[in-house]
């Protein structure tokens, strides 16, 4: 059968590390690549008799998270221990949250520009947002090495908050599953308490993926994909693990729940284990902590709820009359919507600023390998340098030359720059008289202007452009010469 | 004047003379210990250098200047082993930070000393699960000491201690106090923290003080209760002046005795030994007055499964992978798992019988499909066995009962059967369910085999109520005396 025949149901588990300072139950450090176990205290070792004290900054952060995310908050929440055994969890129980997590419900809607490129032109789900089953929160685990015949373990991780958001199983292509993480990261760093790096792994993603033939209803048996270290990790994995389950259903074999591991060398899923017995984490309320309610983080939480990306985006394109796109674009980083909106703030044309805040700005921060929160530039600036162009003070091109200017002294003002450069408007007595003087030697095409030509017009203010050695404002010089040859 | 033999208040007062310093307390123990401790076996382990150096610093202004303080061996005090009487421990670890009960002692002045034997991880009621070795009772040799603190309560007994400090899940205070003669106090469950105590069952055990005296009690009370921000269960509130309760009258007060903790299974010497305390209370001033505790009868059951849910969880980490027994058998088939072999055979080699057993049993009642029927169940029942007590608090101040059926048992008498061990504490494991306070004080002595074998009265307490049973406990004393 052809792969069209059959329909791909996906649900992701995503674990994201929180940024705060101190780990989930105890006060050590969070911090990456401080020296192997040097972070680490009794509880974070699962010592005999160390017990967890909860860390009040991580559940906050979560449920901002979840307020973002519309998600609802339990009036009470716990902690459950889940237990398995694995040496790099020293206790062999996990403290996590089991039927009364922090977060339940809510989505993330799926951005335009967090699909793949080639992708964007074609979503098959346009507004689409992908339903969450709930957000817990949890702490990591150790960090394994496995060496040739040995394995370390480095305890400086064990502990770190770390924050499971799960979906449901509303996902239907490698693409929309770009699509999630990308929004996901893009309302987490929004929200502050991650940088949620894949490739850091401040952000982990296991995939659960089955297919099942159109027109059916019942969802097709269930495959974990493991080993997923980036976006496009996740993306190929799925696409793979779609292929081969279509090809083993269509040769005739059932799927067996299984888990599976991407291998990114190879392109290729491998058979990690089958899960024959279902695993039993026993999970136990934990009696080391207590329940907590809720009702107050919450309001507290209302309270500093940041805006979504989704909501900048319509509040820019309202505010400053700008399209889609180009919000879009400015509201991807939190850092770059904050530049634009202080730079557009008082414009005279936030559109302008729009543009060039995306075509010239960014190309400049790329060429100098720059991120926008390192812009020499205050945001302010680039907003009166474009009030210049648009008072006709000078030209698109000058600007272009004031730009670079202040990037080599970013405390100037651009009008000194522009006066220090000699630009000035045509209306000064100097331009009037390049303009009589173009006049005069271009008899021909002043009467082409005088009978309405445009295009002659454009050829005399080159003429005074030439003249005034590029230093006029050709718009301006334009208006005046129309005044003078119309009138 | 021996030192060994004196109580906390005695030995203060004596410093405050100038007739003893700690030194000769420290000394006066270890010749004590070297005398009898063979027999009795009621420490794993002491250390006179260290504890002699202590003494040397030791500033007798504090409370508890210069007072040397037994510890059961499932307390951590830095650089002391901490074995909790466990082969999985044993000799393999050694505590790497003090508990908070050890640092309050250390503010206090004390000086720990000698690890108390125990039932291993506190799971027993007769020290005869130590997985070290056995504790007698000094009062007979060829009886249990009772347990799980039986270390604690014996050396307490032998005069091979001043003081010491057990733990109490089930009764594992009271119950060896009233086995050996000696004043046992388990605190209402947040009372003191329990951070650096080796967990049995989390939302069941409270550390708490076997003394030769109600005011020892409230003394060594006073100093280890309070909040501590690194255990979320201890509760904050402010700590009484314990031992000024001690001494005062009970005129009017009313003590509940209630009627299933009278009923049948009850020995009848120590029955009529309980009940005269509760004369001497009631000549006193006391009013007694009768209550019903009427989900008694489920205890038992609701004890096993939700301290045996959570020791399943906090007993995993003895796995030998970092610290403890670690097998050196490894898999002979290629095919087995080197891991899962490494845990499975550690842990066999490493765990007691009862521990296993307990182990097993909590893995069981939290397994898919039967956590339901069990855990969630049990915590249903210990609700109403802790309202049973709210409601019997409305009428009564302190409930009255004896800790334990019987006096002291023979060694091997029921090591066979688990059951009749478990049922042996039906007096003491409701108050841990519900929370509350308890305390066991000598009350008279049943003669049995030509010896004379101590029996206890247990007082009861509203949550926070310490300060009430310690008040009761020094008039049933001072009766004895009387």
């Amino acid at each position: 059968m052809p792969k069209d025949d059959y329909i791909a149901t996906i649900g992701l588990e995503v674990h994201v590390q929180l940024k705060t300072n101190s780990k989930m139950f105890c006060g050590c450090a969070v911090k990456f690549g401080a020296e192997p176990n040097t972070l680490t205290c009794p509880t974070c070792l699962g010592l005999p008799g160390a017990l967890p004290v909860l860390n009040g900054g991580a559940i906050e952060r979560t449920i901002l998270v979840g307020q973002m995310l519309n998600c609802t908050t339990p009036e009470i929440v716990k902690w459950d221990r889940k237990s398995y055994f694995y040496p790099d969890m020293p206790k062999n129980y996990q403290i996590s949250q089991f039927d009364l997590p922090l977060c339940v419900g809510g989505g993330v809607p799926l951005y335009d520009l967090a699909y793949p490129k080639e992708a964007q032109k074609n979503i098959a789900n346009p507004g689409k947002s992908v339903e969450l089953t709930r957000i817990h929160l949890e702490e990591d685990v150790a960090k394994s090495t496995h060496h040739s015949d040995f394995t370390t373990i480095d305890f400086n991780r064990a502990g770190t908050p770390l924050m499971e958001i799960v979906t449901e199983p509303d996902i239907d292509s490698a693409d929309e599953a770009a699509a999630f993480l990308g929004s996901l990261r893009q309302i987490l760093i929004y929200s502050g308490v991650s940088d949620a790096d894949m490739e850091k792994g401040q952000m982990r993603c296991d995939v659960n993926i089955s297919v099942r033939k159109k027109g059916t209803d019942e969802l097709g048996t269930k495959i974990e994909l493991k080993n997923l270290n980036s976006v496009s990790s996740v993306r190929k994995g799925i696409v793979c693990e779609i292929d081969r389950q279509i090809g083993v259903i269509d040769s005739g074999d059932k799927i067996i729940q299984a888990t599976w591991r991407w291998n990114d060398e190879l392109g290729i899923t491998t058979l990690m284990r089958t899960k024959e017995n279902a695993d039993d984490y026993r999970y136990l309320p934990d009696p080391d902590l207590l329940p907590v309610r809720t009702a107050n983080l919450v309001a507290k939480v209302q309270a500093i709820l940041p805006e979504l990306p989704h909501q900048k985006v319509a509040r820019f394109e309202e505010d400053f009359q700008i399209t889609h796109y180009d919000a879009s674009v400015l509201a991807s980083d939190g850092a770059l919507a904050d530049f634009y909106e202080t730079a557009a703030k008082g414009a005279k044309s936030p559109k302008k600023v729009a543009n060039w805040v995306i075509n010239n700005l960014l190309g400049e921060l790329k060429e100098r390998e720059l991120e926008i929160g390192d812009c020499p530039i205050a945001a302010e600036k680039i907003g009166s340098l474009l009030d210049l162009v648009e008072g006709g003070t000078i030209s698109n091109n000058q600007a272009k030359e004031v730009f670079v200017e202040l990037f080599e002294s970013p405390d100037s003002e651009p009008a000194e720059i522009a006066k220090a450069k000699g630009f000035e408007p045509a209306d000064s007595s100097e331009v009037d008289g390049f303009i009589d003087q173009a006049i005069a030697a271009n008899p021909g095409p002043a009467g082409e202007v005088a009978e309405g030509n445009d295009k002659a017009a454009n050829f005399l203010t080159g003429q005074v452009m030439k003249l005034s050695r590029g230093k006029a404002n050709p718009k301006q010089v334009t208006e005046a010469i129309l005044a003078k040859l119309r009138a | 004047m021996n030192p060994a033999e004196l109580s906390i208040s005695q030995l203060r007062a004596a410093y405050q003379s100038g007739d003893l310093n700690p030194a000769d307390a420290i000394n006066s123990l270890t010749e004590a210990i070297v005398a009898k401790d063979d027999a009795i076996g009621g420490y794993l382990s002491y250390d006179t250098e260290t504890a002699l150096a202590e003494a040397a610093a030791a500033d007798i202004s504090l409370p508890l200047g210069g007072v040397p303080i037994a510890i059961k061996d499932l307390i951590n005090v830095k650089g002391h082993p901490a074995s909790c009487a466990s082969k999985i421990l044993d000799g393999k670890y050694t505590a790497p930070y003090d508990a908070t009960v050890i640092r309050k002692l250390r503010e206090a002045g004390a000086i720990p000393f000698g690890r108390a034997n125990m039932d291993e991880f506190a799971m027993g009621s007769s020290n005869e699960n130590s997985g070290i070795k056995p504790c007698k009772n000094p009062h007979d040799l060829n009886r249990i000491p009772g347990g799980s603190s039986g270390g604690s309560a014996a050396v307490v007994a032998a005069n091979t201690a001043i003081a010491a400090l057990g733990s109490d899940t089930g009764g594992s205070i009271r119950q060896p106090a009233s086995h050996c003669g000696v004043v046992g106090l388990k605190p209402t469950y947040g009372r003191v923290s329990r951070y650096g105590l080796v967990a049995f069952a989390s939302s069941l055990d409270q550390i708490g003080p076997l003394t030769k005296s109600v005011e020892d009690a409230a003394l060594l009370l006073e100093v280890i209760a309070g909040s501590d921000a690194k255990d979320s269960t201890c509760l904050d509130e402010p700590v009484p002046k314990y031992s000024e309760f001690v001494g005062q009258d009970i005129k009017g007060l009313k003590v509940g005795l209630p009627k299933e903790y009278f009923a049948e299974g009850l020995h009848p010497l120590v029955k009529e030994r309980v009940e005269k305390a509760i004369q001497y209370l009631e000549s006193q001033g006391a009013e007694t007055v009768e209550i019903s505790l009427p989900n008694t009868e489920h205890a038992v059951a609701t004890y096993y499964i939700i301290a045996t849910a959570e020791a399943s969880a906090n007993l995993a980490r003895f796995d030998g992978v970092r610290y403890g027994h670690r097998t050196s058998e490894s898999p002979q088939d290629p095919e087995d798992n080197k891991l899962i072999y490494h845990y499975k055979h550690s842990r066999a080699e490493g765990f007691g019988d009862e521990v296993k057993r307990r182990i097993l049993l909590g893995t069981y009642v939290l397994s898919s499909g039967y956590a339901d029927e069990y855990y969630k169940r049990a915590q249903k029942v210990r609700t109403l066995i802790r309202d049973d007590f709210s409601n019997a608090f409305e009428q009564v101040d302190v409930i009255a009962s004896p800790v334990a059926p019987t006096p002291a048992f023979k060694v091997g008498e029921k090591s066979t059967d688990p059951l009749a061990m478990y049922l042996a504490d039906i007096y003491t494991i409701s108050t841990n369910l519900a929370g509350i306070c308890g305390i066991s004080v000598p009350c008279g002595t049943v003669s049995e085999d030509g010896s004379d074998l101590p029996v206890g009265l247990q007082l009861l307490g509203k949550p926070l109520g310490e300060a009430d049973i310690l008040k009761v406990g020094a008039v049933v004393e001072a009766g004895q005396k009387s």
